[in-house]
Parts: C-alpha cells; structure tokens; sequence
C-alpha cells in the first residue's frame, strides 16, 4: 500500500513537473507574418464624419448607417467612430478589430473558427463555430459581437474586408483594393498598408510633429507596437489611450501565458497519458490485493 | 469490486405531488426553451457582448460539475487511496456526478449559440476533420466533459445491470446483464481510473480558461496557479457534496445514515482546504498581490467573504470533537459548497471586470432556465434511486427493530 502510494505520488510529480517547465509552443505567435497588412488610425486627424461608418456597413453588407449612428460595435456593426469629451478634452475613436499579432480569439476557439491567415488578417468561419462566445472572453478589446437577436446567430467583428482586398483564387491582394472604412475616409485619418510601412509611417508623423502625440512621460506612442503582445492595427492620439477606450496591456500577448500554462500540463500528452498508467496499476493492485483477501 | 453492491432500490409508489409539480414545471420550462431557441440567447437572458457568459455558465457548467464531483473525489479516496470502507458511497456519488455531468451538458447546449454544429467538435471540424486547437483550455474542457458523461454511466452501469439480472422478464436481457457484470469484474479498474484522469484533467482546466481573460480578470483572481486552485476546490466541493447528499436521502428515503463514515470524510476536506488556503495565500504572496486584498473596493470585499467561506468550515471540521458531531459537520459541509461555488462564480463573473461601465445581472428567464435544469436533474436522481440500488440498503426502522 504505501508503495503504491509513492507510485501514485511520483506520477503526480511528473505531472507537476510539466506545468512549470518552459514552453517553446509560443514562438509561432511572436511576430507579425512578412506579408502582414493592417491599418493605421491618427486621432488627430479625424473629423468625425462617420463615413467610414457608412462604408464599414455598405462593404460587409449591414443594416444602418451613419444618420443613426450606432452607441457601439455590435452584431451588425464592425466599425464605429466615438467622440470622446471631458473638460477641454475631446477626440474621436474609432474602434475595429485590432489583428493582434498573437490573438486571443484564435487561442480560445475550440476547432478553429478564428484564424489568422494571410497577411495576418483574422477571420470567422460560421461553418466551424459553435457560438460559445469563448472569443469575447478571450479578446483584451471586448471586439467580436455576438447576434443575441436571433435563433441562428453569426460572430460578427471586422475583417479588414478580407472579401475585398484579397483575391482568394490567387492569394494575392487586390491592386488598389482597400477596406471600406480607408476608402472612404476623407481625411486619410485612417489608412491601409503593409504592417512595416505604416509602422514607418507612423514614426516619421511623431517624428515631424512630436507635439501633436500623447505618449507617457511626453514620449509619443503607437499604440498597438508592442501593446498585447502587437496589433496589426496601429493608433496614434493626442490624449491617452485609455481615455479612448484602449486597456492598458503588457508587451505580450494575454493569451501567451494560457498558451504555456496548457501545454505545459499537456505536452506531448505524456502526463495524462503517465497519470492514467499509474492510476490503472494501483487500483489494479488494490482490486487483486482485495480479492487475494475475499479468498 | 464490481461484485454486487449492498444497494437496493427504495422501491414504492412516486410520489404524486412531486411528479405532478415537476411535470408542470418542466413543461414550462421547455416552453421558455423553445423560445430561446426561435428568438435567441437575448430575449431570454442578461448576457451581453461583454458579459457572454452568465449564470449558465458560471453556474451550471462550471459549479455544476465541480459539485458533481462526488464520483471523483470518492474515487480517488476509495479505490486510489484503498480506503474500501468508502466504498457504500460510490454509487450515490457516481449517480450525482452522471446527472450533475449531463445537466452540464445540457446546459451548454442551451447556451451556445450555434448548438448544431456542436458535434462538429469532437472531429475537429466537419467536412474539414482534425482540426483541432491545442492551444485552447476550452477544447480540452469540452472533449474531456463529453467522454466523462459517458465514463460517468458506464461506470453507473452495474447498477442498472443488477436490477435487469434481477428482476427482468425478458431472458435475453438477462444474459445481457449477466454478461455485462462479468465485463465490469474485469475491466472496472481501467473504466475508473478514466474516471479519475478526467476530471483531473478538464476540472483544472476549467480555472485555465479564465486565464485568456487576461486584463479583464481582476488580479486577486488571476494567477497561474489557478488549474491548481480550481482542481483542488472541486475534490472539496466533491466530499462536501457527498456529505450533504448523504444526509438528505437517508432522511427523505428514511434509510440508515453512514454517519461515522462521513465523519471520517471530513479529514479529507480539512486536508484539501487547508491546502487551497495555503496555495491561495501563498500565491497572493509570492506575486506581491497583499495590498489588492485591502485596495480593491467592493472587490476586496468579495475576497474576504470568499475567504472566509473557506476558512470557517475548516475551523469548524479542524477539531476532531467538534467534527464528529455531524450536525456541525454537515452545515460545515454546507459552508464548503458554497465557499467552492462562490470561488467559481467570482472567477467567471464577479471579478470579471471586461470595461468600464459595463455589468451583468441575470435575467428572470435566464435563472428560470437554471432552475429547469436542476429540476429535471432532481426529478431523474429521484426515480433512479426508487426504481435502481444505487442507496446503502437498510432501511431505518428495520435496523432500529
């Protein structure tokens, strides 16, 4: 008996041991692909026409529009411009997905409705979702909207128009092809590109005008460069972010620690696998013991 | 060990009010259901794009089957441990865990919204098969919970087998049940100890997946250590229930109440609390988190109270005089369901802090949902236990004459 107990002990053990141990299953997620693209969004410049609105609804196919502006994002509504007031204080906000480079959602869903794919764009496959909502928990933005409304219920969230910039037969992007919402923006407050040049972008407009940008401690930031582990949508503001409705995140990704926390318990499935051979044995002793004892 | 059991059937007429109640009730019940499933998860509930998961959740799924882990807990304490003594237990506990399992998934069933595709899970995607996503606690949770409802009966199954050998009419049901009891003597080992694996397993992941709240989850909450934490509480939760479930059968069904059994239960539960106090403590600790348990509002609060759910029971069960008093002890048993359910509660909905501004409280039809649930699991462990032998067999009065 008491040998068997150590038995059952050490396996416990092993199974400990994997939950400490280093994980390398989180490389995958560590940078934005080469080919990324994204968007980057200057607060400063906005004027708050809420034509990317229009546009967001009209390129996905949406009820509403810009004279009955909607309070927030919802099940029919992937992007929206918000004024932000207080004191002497105001700026627009717009909020969308942000293509983090290491998403929570596509950590948190089961069989893989959310991926991200080319470019690092990331998307909803209906035909693989269960509805379970595990992506509005697991999204540090509260992004993906969930149709309450309805008995057949789609995620609904932006896709950087995935079904217009990106030609599926070719895996190409379209020449000149934009998301509806940069399309439509009078201002260029809101732009399309490549990952690498907006980032440039962005630098040369603090570079140029430093005063014009928030940033703690004086020291003008992208929002979106290394918050959460990066997003591929990029903001710059001249208030703090968290006034706009950004949380304040770490410079990793907030599913990188689930991530290494799961695969450390189940690496390779060698400790549930160690755990249930041990399990086994000791109870088949115990059985054979009992039996010896009945006669 | 899959030998007969000791257990009988209380046997005797259902009784009428109780039926009748529970028939009407239910019939409600899936009326609002109905309307849930036409109308959607909105016009029934108070969930919102930032509170997606509630009650149903929260309550059903993932304080459900951590109080349905008397089969675990007695398992691990019965045959892993070799206390045998135990063993009168099991099947009451089996047969809490089995309905508490299935309401379970029930529940998720009611609460997601895309229910049809659900099977499409355990392929891993359908006609695109095998993908599955390692990286989620959630996919873990569900294929572990759907293999563990199925453990969960199998391992229930002598008890049906018994009663068909028994008194079954047709002989080819008979032979089956005669078939089936010997499959059990052999391979029972192996069937429990899949039983012990997977709560083990998806009972701990269950705390996981608050993790990719990240942010969201208030700090005093969120740790590393919380698959730790979570399977810990639920092993206590499991003895917890036992107890309680105990002492209200033998009083409803008027048989014998193993009180020197369930008082010696109680050990365990001091074992396992005091080590989810240490644990919690300790992390608190280590991570430098003491002032979140005085600076966080309301929130601290809700800490303390959550704390002290734990803490009195094990001060009430910590002296063995006072322990084997079982009045104390079964309130005590009381205290540490709740103290586990407000644990999981905290972590799924009260610390969850998505935005500013933004709160959740549960509908009326929403906890009416909830209610059904439970209902129609009380209603099916009321008719198994008259009709099957899964309770210890001696009535009251005749070991009293």
């Amino acid at each position: 008996m008491s040998m068997d107990r150590r038995t059952l002990l050490k396996g416990l053990a092993v199974a400990g041991a994997g939950a400490v141990a280093p994980v390398e299953a989180s490389e995958k997620y560590a940078e934005a692909p080469d080919d990324a693209v994204g968007m980057l969004y200057d607060a400063t410049k906005c004027i708050g026409c809420q034509a990317c609105v229009t546009a967001c609804k009209t390129a996905n196919n949406m009820p509403g529009n810009r004279y009955n502006p909607p309070e927030d994002l919802s099940g029919d509504t992937k992007n929206i411009i918000r004024l932000y007031e207080e004191a002497d204080e105001t700026s627009y906000m717009k909020s969308q997905c942000m293509h983090c480079v290491d998403p929570g959602c596509c950590n948190a869903c089961m069989i893989g409705a959310f991926k991200k794919r080319e470019y690092g764009i990331v998307t909803w496959d209906p035909d693989r979702c269960i509805g379970c909502r595990y992506c509005q928990v697991a999204c540090p933005y509260n992004i993906p909207k969930f149709q309450w409304n309805t008995g057949v219920p789609l995620i609904v969230k932006c896709e950087l128009c995935n079904h217009i910039i990106h030609d599926p037969d070719t895996g190409t992007l379209r020449e000149g092809a934009l998301p509806g919402c940069c399309q439509a923006c009078p201002k260029e407050a809101v732009i399309f590109g490549k990952y690498t040049d907006l980032i440039e972008d962005a630098k040369q407009r603090i570079a140029d005008r430093p005063e014009r940008y928030w940033g703690p401690d004086g020291e003008p930031k992208i929002f979106g460069l290394t918050d959460g582990g990066g997003t591929q949508v990029l903001y710059l503001a001249d208030l703090n972010f968290e006034k706009l409705g950004l949380p304040t995140l770490g410079d990793e990704g907030t599913a990188k620690q689930a991530r290494e926390i799961q695969h450390g318990i189940y690496r390779g499935f060698i400790a549930p696998v160690a755990l249930y051979g041990v399990l086994g044995l000791v109870m088949w002793r115990n059985s054979r013991a009992a039996k010896k004892e009945e006669g | 060990m899959a030998g007969h059991s000791h257990a009988q059937p209380v046997g005797g007429p259902l009784n009428k009010k109780f039926v009748t109640f529970m028939v009407i009730f239910l019939g409600l019940w899936v009326a609002v259901l109905a309307y849930r499933f036409i109308f959607g998860i909105g016009v029934v509930s108070g969930l919102t794009d930032y509170y997606p998961w509630g009650v149903w959740i929260a309550f059903d799924v993932v304080t459900g089957t951590a109080l349905a882990c008397g089969g675990y807990a007695i398992a691990i304490l019965c045959y892993i441990l070799n206390k045998g003594k135990y063993h009168p237990l099991v099947r009451p506990a089996l047969l809490t865990s089995a309905l508490g399992y299935s309401m379970a998934g029930l529940a998720i069933v009611i609460d997601v919204g895309r229910w049809w595709g659900v099977w499409r899970i355990p392929l891993g995607g359908f006609p695109d098969m095998g993908n599955y996503n390692w990286d989620s606690a959630l996919l873990e949770v569900a294929l572990c919970v759907m293999a563990y409802i199925g453990v969960l009966w199998i391992e229930l199954g002598p008890a049906f087998l018994e009663k068909w050998e028994s008194t079954s009419k047709s002989s080819a049901l008979v032979g089956f049940a005669k078939a089936g009891l010997k499959f059990y003597d052999k391979a029972l080992v192996w069937i429990i100890a899949m039983g012990v694996l997977l709560p083990t397993m998806h009972q701990s992941s269950l705390g996981t997946l608050m993790l990719l709240g990240g942010q969201k989850l208030h700090g005093l909450w969120y740790t590393p250590w919380i698959p730790l934490l979570f399977l810990i509480s639920c092993v206590g939760m499991g003895y917890a229930v036992v107890v309680w479930e105990s002492s209200l059968s033998s009083s409803l069904f008027k048989r014998e109440r193993e009180d020197s059994m369930l008082i010696s239960l109680s050990g365990a539960m001091v074992v396992v609390t005091s080590l989810y106090l240490v644990l919690r403590f300790g992390d608190l600790i280590i991570s430098g988190k003491v002032p979140l348990m005085f600076n966080s509002g309301w929130l601290s609060v809700v800490f303390w109270a959550e704390i002290g759910l734990f803490a009195v029971p094990l001060w009430m069960l910590a002296s063995k005089q006072r322990r084997s008093h079982f009045p104390v002890m079964l309130r005590a048993s009381i205290l540490l369901m709740l103290a586990g359910s407000m644990y999981r509660f905290d972590t799924y909905i009260t610390a969850y802090q998505p935005a500013p501004g933004q709160t959740y409280f549960p509908s009326f039809l929403e906890i009416f949902i909830t209610a059904g649930v439970i209902a129609l699991e009380i209603s099916m462990y009321y008719f198994i236990v008259k009709r099957y032998p899964i309770l210890g067999g001696v009535p009251a009065e005749a070991s009293a004459q």
